[in-house]
């Protein structure tokens, strides 16, 4: 292994060792108080997110704890066991809290997991057709193209119209939505790496394909894709709130958070505002805390790119 | 050299205020101008020629400012003039050409529009007559079928072309003043040419005076009455353009004539400034040339004034060329 | 220009076709199409009759033909829920829709263009901070939150505007329009303000970055130069070179803005295409669902069409170029 490696990594131009990668990556990221502050805040709702069924005050889907005679308790009000609901109750008498902990819980990980999933199939594809260029490249291009002309909550509501309710159908059709976005990330970074020399020296070796992709190309793209992902991420959040709020995404029995808005939307004209209002919080919190987030890792790793 | 002066400008001072400290870009430049006359402005990038030619405009923007000094144009005062004043002076009385003919026209807009507009900001004309206006400008700039070329987009017309426009709409509204910005840099030589013996029959024919701004030396000694040398901001040398390029008095002078091919019989070495230009945001005590200067010594950490050496000449030197060592090629 | 029409007009066809094939394909991947003609109280025998006289009894390649053939006159299957023609019921859903889109359109030009170059002109003031602070909030805002909201403050706390419908509409040629009566402009208001408020944000960023780059060309400190009027400046030299790309970039959204019309046609009760979507979606109605995504298709390469030649007009560069070729 030593002895392939030694040659490809001598064609390469010396690059300066950073001192540190992570501590320099840590100290400007920490340039920007704002990014500081919604990292925490992402990170608590992350803990929130997975340590939920420990966390919240009530199990909210447990029928032994629910009770129909708290329903729609404004915020701060006791129940009649004298639990009190900091952010009142819902229309099936559930602790809003609770219930919105736990939503975060389903709405993160449909996120995520569409996210990682959209994120491998995009990089596979990207890095076929910045390999593979000529008639294949063109082919895979065109339907990027195409497919990031059309809006992704239109491809997603078709798909779901096609497929059906349920939190494998979200994350299929979420993943069909944003693939083109990491395909076209990755190639047009993977082009840039392939056009260098030490790349050209690969494969005069004779280095196999796979390897020259993955040892020497794809570590390249990993900085733009992170960027990429973690905009993806909160697109996709936003996405499937937006979908479920519709009704075409998670079915009843997965309550993320754009269902919990959806549920208390009928109860705001009534003037029940907290319904709809909290969980809508909590979802916009998470989004732009990411969004943050996001922000600043593009600055932070951009001019490394660069470089 | 008893012409009427229509340009008065006294100790004019534009300095930039940036984070990084305040950039004195024109610092204490005076010099007047006749009727008919070109004055000449020569120096490197970054002496401060572009920004005095902006400041007679005007068009000096934030953050820099016309700090103090008076600019006179026909007896009246510009200096602390309000916007909308050096607004209708602008295109009027004093006119500007700028470098690259290819980014001054506006891209989208016709040219009849960008002439009519001119005329139309400053008199209270009718469209037709403005654009009979506007061709009769076109075509006394040589650029044939002006009727035709009214109604055509910029990017239609050549580089050399494009710079005829330019100066046809400085032209528009007869001007006492043209400021003119390095017009012919960017232009093939033979264009140059043709352009360069366009505007000095103008200025003898119609009395125009003009601010030629520009590095090239051999331009300046083909085209200006006299010649003013900037460095640093400062006017370092100014006098009639045959006496100047023949024998300078300052060093600078000196050697920008020495580093120009044309001006260097065949197998002499060209000679060159040795350093670079002083940044503008921390001049040294003294003469700001003095770095570079062959020819400093102590006496040269103190600033010296500018003072006429002969009649009509002027240098900021405390150890000025004479007459017969510049004869003998230098004192390096 | 009339080739370069042309070869789009070839272009798009291509696509229609693409997702033509899309759509019948990814129906019949999932499902019977024949139960898209199906009532429940059909029996085996009336069931295998439907697909004989659907011709589903035929290679696939056959099928896909019929399909397109019945597309090309105008037929794309009978809703099971209102019993009639799928793309009548989108067609007499559209003009709701587009009066909607337009109005976000509008709302996002008469705001973000102003807002847009303010923030531009003069980039350090504090009013020009808030305007790009408040785009960043409302590029990433979900539509739908931010409707809800709308309703909660301005039709239940305040109680100014209604929420829900179109209100008194007026028929002209056959089409009912809101925003020629008092009422409907007052149902109009909070649903186009809505679906306007992501573009509002795009306009501004686009106008405030064309701005700042623009103020620093030649053309404009030569346009001062020759003493023109700061407003004449900013209103002919500067905008007309920066609505070209605005002009581009929200055509080609305009697509998006009806596609997001479903979100806010849904929260706002606005009876366009995008509500009856959603209705059929649920209802699983899917003649429909097949009627609107052809439709969206044919308005999206119809929009691309526009937007080029609407581009080519602004652009001397680009029209000149063209009548050269």
């Amino acid at each position: 292994m030593a002895s392939t490696e030694t040659p490809a990594g001598g064609a390469a131009p010396v690059r300066p060792a950073l001192d540190t990668p992570f501590r320099r990556f840590l100290s400007d990221f920490t340039d920007s108080r704002l990014a500081v502050l919604a990292a925490i805040l992402l990170v608590t709702i992350i803990i929130l997110a997975v340590f939920a069924p420990w966390l919240a005050p009530q199990n909210p889907y447990d029928l032994a704890v629910v009770s129909i005679f708290d329903a729609r308790l404004p915020p701060g009000s006791q129940s009649m066991d004298g639990v009190t609901f900091w952010l009142g109750t819902d229309g099936a008498g559930r602790d809003l809290l609770s219930a919105i902990i736990y939503g975060l819980r389903i709405s993160l990980s449909v996120g995520v997991a569409s996210a990682i999933i959209a994120l491998t199939v995009g990089m596979i594809v990207g890095l076929l057709a910045a390999y593979a260029g000529g008639r294949i490249e063109g082919l895979i291009m065109r339907i990027v193209d195409i497919q990031l002309s059309l809006p992704a909550v239109l491809i997603a509501l078709i798909l779901l119209a096609i497929l059906g309710k349920g939190i494998d159908k979200i994350i299929i059709a979420l993943v069909i939505a944003q693939w083109a976005y990491y395909a076209r990330t990755v190639r047009a970074s993977a082009l840039v790496e392939r056009r260098r020399e030490y790349v050209e020296a690969a494969a005069c070796l004779g280095l196999s394909h796979a390897r020259i992709v993955f040892r020497h190309i794809l570590p390249n793209c990993i900085a733009p894709l992170i960027v990429v992902g973690t905009v993806q991420t909160a697109h996709a959040i936003a996405l499937e709130a937006t979908l479920s709020f519709l009704g075409v995404g998670l079915p009843q029995t997965e309550p993320s958070l754009g269902l919990l808005i959806s549920n208390g939307f009928e109860y705001m004209l009534s003037g029940k505002y907290w319904i709809a209002v909290f969980p809508g919080v909590a979802l916009l919190i998470t989004i732009v805390t990411i969004n943050i987030v996001g922000d600043q890792l593009r600055d932070v790793l951009n001019p490394r790119l660069q470089k | 050299m008893t012409r009427e002066t229509v340009l008065e400008v006294r100790d004019l001072r534009t300095h930039f205020f940036t984070k990084a400290g305040v950039a004195r870009a024109v610092d204490g430049v005076s010099f007047s101008l006749a009727r008919g006359e070109v004055l000449g402005l020569v120096g490197e990038s970054g002496s401060g020629k572009t920004v005095t030619g902006f400041s007679l405009m005007g068009l000096v923007d934030p953050p820099g400012r016309l700090v103090s000094g008076s600019i006179r144009l026909g007896g009246e005062e510009l200096a602390g003039l309000p916007e909308e004043g050096w607004r209708r002076l602008r295109g009027r009385r004093i006119a500007m050409i700028f470098q690259d003919p290819m980014m001054t026209l506006n891209p989208v807009l016709r040219i009849d529009t960008q002439m009519i507009e001119a005329i139309r900001a400053h008199a209270g004309v009718s469209r037709e007559a403005a654009r009979e206006r506007a061709r009769e400008a076109l075509a006394r700039v040589g650029i044939p079928s002006p009727d035709e070329r009214l109604a055509a987009y910029p990017h239609q017309f050549s580089g050399g072309m494009r710079q005829r426009v330019a100066i046809a709409i400085a032209l528009l509204n007869e001007p006492e003043v043209i400021v003119a910005d390095e017009p012919t840099t960017a232009l093939d030589v033979t264009i140059q040419a043709q352009i360069l013996y366009e505007v000095q029959k103008l200025c003898a024919d119609t009395g125009l005076a003009m601010i030629w701004i520009t590095h090239d030396l051999a331009v300046v000694g083909g085209l200006a009455d006299r010649v003013a040398v900037m460095y640093a901001g400062r006017i370092v040398e100014q006098g009639p353009v045959d006496a100047v390029l023949d024998a300078p008095f300052h060093p600078y002078t000196h050697g920008l004539i020495g580093s120009v091919p044309s001006q260097n019989r065949r197998g002499e070495r060209l000679t060159q400034i040795p350093g670079m230009a002083p940044s503008l945001l921390s001049l040294p005590e003294g003469c700001s040339f003095a770095a570079r200067c062959p020819r400093a010594d102590a006496a040269c950490t103190v600033m010296p004034e500018l003072s006429e050496l002969e009649a009509g000449r002027l240098a900021r030197c405390h150890h000025p060329h004479r007459t017969l060592e510049t004869a003998r090629g230098g004192a390096a | 220009m009339s080739v370069f029409i042309l070869r789009r007009l070839l272009q798009s066809a291509l696509v229609m076709v693409a997702m033509a094939m899309i759509v019948f394909f990814g129906v019949h991947l999932v499902g019977d199409p024949v139960y898209m003609f199906v009532t429940p109280d059909m029996d085996q025998q009336d069931i295998e009759n439907v697909t004989r006289a659907l011709g589903l009894d035929r290679p696939i390649w056959e099928q896909f033909w019929l399909f397109i053939a019945n597309a090309l006159s105008g037929n794309l299957g009978q809703s099971f829920i209102f019993g009639e023609p799928a793309l009548g019921l989108i067609i007499q859903r559209m003009p709701a829709t587009l009066e909607l889109a337009f109005a976000a359109l509008l709302m996002a030009v008469v705001i973000g263009i102003p807002l847009g170059l303010y923030a531009g002109l003069y980039p350090d003031s504090l009013a020009s901070r808030t305007i790009m602070a408040g785009s960043i909030v409302g590029f990433s805002l979900p539509t739908f939150w931010v409707g809800i909201m709308m309703i909660m403050v301005f039709a239940v706390m305040l109680g100014w505007l209604p929420s829900t419908g179109r209100g008194d509409t007026v028929d002209v040629f056959g089409i009912q329009l809101s925003f020629l009566t008092l009422d409907g402009l007052r149902h109009l208001a909070l649903p186009a303000l809505n679906l306007a408020l992501l573009k509002i944000s795009l306009v501004i960023r686009l106008t405030r970055a064309g701005t700042r780059e623009a103020m620093l060309q030649d053309y404009i400190k030569f346009a001062r130069a020759k003493g023109l009027s700061r407003s004449r400046i900013v209103g002919v030299h500067l905008l007309k070179n920066i609505l070209i790309p605005v002009v581009t970039v929200l055509g080609l959204e305009f697509g998006s803005l009806i596609a997001f019309s479903v979100v806010t046609e849904t929260i706002f009760a606005w009876p366009g295409m995008g509500k009856l979507l959603i209705e059929s979606i649920q209802q699983l109605d899917r003649p429909i669902i097949v009627a609107y995504l052809m439709m969206i298709v044919f308005l999206f390469v119809v929009i691309n069409l526009v937007v080029d030649i609407l581009y080519s007009v602004l652009d001397p560069r680009v029209r000149l170029g063209d009548r050269g070729q």
